[in-house]
């Protein structure tokens, strides 16, 4: 997907060879970008793609692509930059400890949480509901054709490394893990459970888009301290707050381009991010679109990511 | 004479059948009473962030040949050398129609020389009735605002075809004359046709980079099968007559494959390219997880915001496409028989057609090659001249459905899952290993034969292996239920529109939309009306398998001599009889077929099935695609699907064949 300044106007006139049309200010030449699949992240890629091209006349190259398979893309110079990243202590292990392809490039300002929500009708109706001592006493109201008796537990993206099925072991919760499998099953069973007053408790994470329309509340479970996830097996605390963090190519992070400068620099909030994430997923407005919107009413924000 | 041998036939095969039946439902109760006290042992359970030394072994061998990618000579010369010819081919097929190239910002080729060229391709390859079917199914794309996806998801598809035949139908020829050959490759394109995709996405881009040429290489293993197999099919069912007469005039080997096999073998090498056709336009969306330009990219966006109705008309271009390359290929294979019979005059016509369409699209080219308007299809940006109100409308149906139909819903999901699946699933999942096993040999021994015993315990004895029996059996399960539902299907409707053309031709449109449509464009709306369950997997798998098992037992229906059916009728049978005693019982072949089928396609959901509450193998392949500890897992979850296949297809074809078997010697005695 190319975004590129196009030569054409009106009807009936010719097509002109686009040549070098547009000289580019700075050496800036071909960034790749990955773009996961989540609204969140394409919101990100959205708005440093726009700048990159219009204000810095680089060529943005927008690659979609899972994770795993974006952290191949630097090692081959497939994939320059990796927007809002997750964790993932095994792929930094492998990508820029072992093979050092890549390289960490600050937080993005986002700040994710993972854990456990219900829909906002459960919390006001039985507002105890929020603390995980009270799980058992409603157990059996979220029970399912799927969950073997127990209370449902509701799972959703495979993407994500998970301890709860460790979690309901070592808090004795009377709950069964259930895989949704997708981050679509989870939305809408969400959705559903909102709309139809359903019983649902199950995995969720911020900043999503989804949340602007169903304001999830989250279950508190026993506090996270440092360490206490440090074994899967025993856990028996809530997940830690991930900072979203950017990593690029080695080759990009040496090359000098602008653009480099741009993502290094870059930092926003989850209101900045949710946003823009709205105007794409609910609004229906093209990435380049909703970036354009952000950029025009936040100037003061990304001024300051062009510095060098 | 004959009706009483023929009764004296019927009446042994009810008498051979009688105890076959009585020995699987012995076994199974026997199974049952040995469950009681056996249920929850050596189950072989697995949890699912653990993996076995198997799974970690299989993640280090991922390491290691990421690690060497790059730094090996084997990898420069070999896969780089594919990787750069098939992005060769891929970049130009995409310049010439969907991407900016050569300066230009613009493709070659503009919307209205592509219309152009396809229509005159489809009236030269078919007739004038699919030629007209093109231009409307070719415009189409750019009224639902999705002119440039659909052509990236054409250039990708040809470029897929082209070397599927490239490979495909020579590999087919010599399979066609050479048993070993033909041994040899069965089970390999087994393997490639169940593997599922998410297995290999991911270490595809390892050797082949992220880019065009890695979203081919997916689409083609995925597609090259129907091609080979049906090459080879028809190379084999050249009568032997024509062959000898063709060696008794002294042609060579290669004269007699040049001038006999091949000539006549043509329309089933015909309808194997129309197979590899379908089979790659099913591919779209899976590739673009790893991003294949596309139509399947626009359905996988609307996915994450759930946005049923773009997703649908990004489904529905794909569906056209289908439907036009469908009817062309078909078209073609009816003309390679029927160009002999045309007479002068009606060739004639032809060839005035021809030449005038040959103008009219070297004009048309030359306009798009040149001027805005004919160049980007006119209407606006999203959505075009129809599709944003399409979308519209669709969200709002679906919106209605899900909020008032969902109490009916949940009841029919319940009464499936509490009745049917839930007690099947503890039987098999929650049963020994070892007594599933021996139920499992047991009982293809009485409906297979002795023969199928070794290929089922290397079956069982490989999942057994794979460290995932359990979730193997969860899978089952559901799969079982899935296609009882898709053979209840098969045969009320089937029989329904083998009895009537209007029936027939209600209904076939629909089982073709449901065949190519995405499975991700209606995920959404069964999540919404059945939840994150087994359930809605199982639903999932019948919209897909159920198509064909109709189109099956159809087809046998309509098999069955008309004067067979008169006769039954004039002597007083009311229609049920006819149905009863009559048609399905001469349909056999093809009922078991549809079974066969029917279980093959429904296995072929399973990971779809995972990503909305199956869980179990599908969630493990996802899974392992997304999650790097667990692709090990994954790739093994993978193998077991496959191991199913292998498994619930050999034998039910090993039945089918015994069954038909002891049915013709019942008919010959």
């Amino acid at each position: 997907m190319t975004v590129g300044a196009l030569a054409l106007t009106g009807c009936g006139s010719k097509i002109e060879d686009s040549g070098s049309a547009t000289p580019s200010r700075a050496a800036c030449g071909t960034v790749n970008i990955a773009v996961n699949p989540w609204v969140g992240y394409q919101a990100d890629a959205a708005v440093i793609a726009y700048l990159a091209t219009n204000e810095l006349g680089c060529k943005v190259e927008k690659k979609n692509l899972t994770e795993e398979v974006s952290w191949q893309g630097f090692g081959t110079g497939a994939v320059d930059v990796v927007l809002e990243n997750w964790g993932h202590d095994d792929l930094k292990k492998t990508y820029i400890e072992q093979q050092g392809v890549a390289v960490e490039y600050g937080s993005t300002g986002n700040k994710g949480i993972i854990g456990w929500y219900v829909p906002p009708w459960l919390a006001q109706q039985y507002p105890d509901i929020t603390d995980w001592n009270n799980l058992n006493k409603y157990a059996d109201k979220f029970k399912t054709s799927e969950s073997g008796g127990k209370g449902q537990l509701l799972l959703g993206d495979p993407s994500f490394v998970t301890n709860d099925e460790a979690l309901v072991k070592n808090l004795e919760l009377n709950f069964k893990v259930v895989y949704a499998g997708s981050e679509t099953a989870l939305i809408q069973a969400f959705r559903t459970a909102e709309q139809q007053k359903q019983w649902m408790i199950g995995y969720f994470y911020e900043p999503q888009w989804f949340l602007n329309e169903v304001k999830l509340v989250h279950v508190n479970l026993p506090p996270y301290t440092a360490g206490c996830d440090a074994d899967p097996k025993t856990v028996a605390c809530d997940y830690a707050p991930y900072d979203l963090d950017k990593i690029v190519s080695k080759k990009f992070a040496d090359s000098g381009s602008p653009a480099a400068a741009l993502v290094k620099n870059f930092q926003w909030t989850n209101e900045h991010q949710n946003a823009v994430a709205l105007d794409i997923a609910v609004n229906k407005l093209s990435d380049d679109d909703a970036a354009k919107k952000w950029v025009e009413a936040n100037r003061d924000v990304w001024q300051a990511w062009l510095k060098n | 004479m004959t009706t009483l041998t023929g009764t004296a036939g019927a009446v042994r095969r009810r008498a051979g059948e009688l105890p076959r039946s009585a020995l699987v439902g012995a076994v199974v109760a026997v199974w049952v009473l040995l469950w009681i006290p056996l249920h929850g042992r050596a189950t072989l359970a697995l949890s699912t962030s653990e993996l076995s030394p198997l799974h970690e072994r299989l993640n280090d061998l991922r390491d290691a040949v990421n690690n060497t990618r790059g730094s090996s000579p084997v990898f420069s010369a070999f896969f780089d050398v594919i990787r750069e010819a098939v992005d060769a081919l891929t970049v130009f097929l995409q310049s010439l129609i969907s991407q900016p190239a050569y300066g230009r910002p613009v493709p070659l080729i503009g919307w209205l020389g592509v219309v152009a060229v396809a229509t005159l391709g489809a009236y030269a390859a078919g007739n004038l009735r699919v030629a007209v079917l093109t231009a409307a199914g070719f415009t189409s794309f750019g009224l639902l605002g999705f002119w440039q996806e659909s052509m990236d998801t054409l250039a990708l598809t040809l470029a897929a075809v082209l070397i599927c035949l490239a490979i495909g139908i020579p590999l087919g020829i010599w399979a066609g004359l050479s048993d070993r050959l033909n041994r040899l490759l069965t089970p390999v394109l087994d393997f490639m046709q169940t593997m599922p995709t998410f297995v290999y996405l991911a270490p595809l881009t390892l050797f082949f980079l992220i880019g065009p040429a890695s979203a081919v290489i997916a689409t083609l293993v995925y597609s090259l099968p129907p091609v080979v197999r049906i090459t080879a099919h028809g190379i084999r069912s050249v009568a032997p007559t024509s062959v000898e007469a063709g060696t008794s005039l002294g042609a060579t080997r290669w004269q007699l494959l040049r001038t006999v096999r091949v000539p006549l073998a043509k329309r089933t090498i015909v309808l194997g390219v129309n197979q590899t056709v379908m089979c790659a336009l099913s591919m779209v969306t899976i590739a673009a997880l790893i991003d294949a330009p596309g139509l399947g990219q626009v359905v996988l966006r609307a996915l994450q915001t759930l946005d049923v109705g773009t997703a649908f008309s990004a489904g529905l271009a794909i569906v056209i496409m289908a439907i036009v390359l469908d009817r062309v290929t078909t078209a073609a294979r009816d003309r390679v028989e029927t160009r002999y019979r045309l007479g002068p005059r009606a060739r004639g016509r032809r060839r005035v057609l021809l030449a005038g369409l040959g103008v009219g699209t070297a004009v048309a080219l030359y306009l798009s090659y040149t001027y805005v308007w004919a160049a980007y299809f006119p209407g606006p940006e999203s959505g075009g001249v129809v599709g944003a109100q399409l979308a519209t409308g669709v969200t709002d149906v679906t919106d209605w459905v899900q909020l008032h139909l969902g109490a009916v819903t949940d009841a029919i999901r319940n009464a499936i899952s509490y009745g049917l699946l839930n007690p099947l699933q503890s039987l098999i999942a929650e049963s020994p290993w070892y007594l599933v096993s021996a139920v499992v040999l047991a009982v293809a021994w009485i409906v297979a034969g002795p023969r199928i015993v070794p290929t089922a315990a290397v079956c069982l004895a490989l999942l057994v292996g794979t460290g995932l029996w359990q979730e193997a059996m969860v899978t089952l399960s559901a799969t079982l239920v899935a296609t009882v539902i898709v053979m209840a299907l098969g045969l009320v409707v089937g029989v329904w529109m083998g009895r009537s053309d209007r029936a027939d031709g209600l209904v076939r449109p629909t089982l073709d939309a449901a065949q190519v449509m995405p499975a991700f464009v209606y995920l959404v709306p069964f999540l919404g009306l059945f939840g994150a369950s087994r359930f809605t997997a199982i639903v999932a798998a019948v919209v897909f398998a159920a198509p064909v098992a109709i189109k099956l037992v159809a087809d046998g229906v309509r098999g069955v001599p008309a004067t067979v059916v008169e006769a039954a009728t004039s002597s007083g049978s009311t229609a049920w009889q006819v149905i009863t005693k009559v048609q399905l019982p001469l349909a056999r072949q093809s009922v078991t077929l549809a079974a066969n089928q029917g279980l093959i396609y429904v296995l072929s959901m399973v990971v779809v099935g995972g990503l909305v509450g199956a869980g179990a193998l599908g969630y493990l392949v996802v899974a392992g695609f997304s999650q790097s500890d667990l692709y090990g897992k994954g790739l093994a979850a993978g193998v077991a699907v496959v191991l199913l296949g292998v498994l619930l297809d050999r034998t039910t074809q090993a039945a089918a064949r015994r069954f038909d078997a002891g049915t013709r010697r019942g008919k010959d005695s």
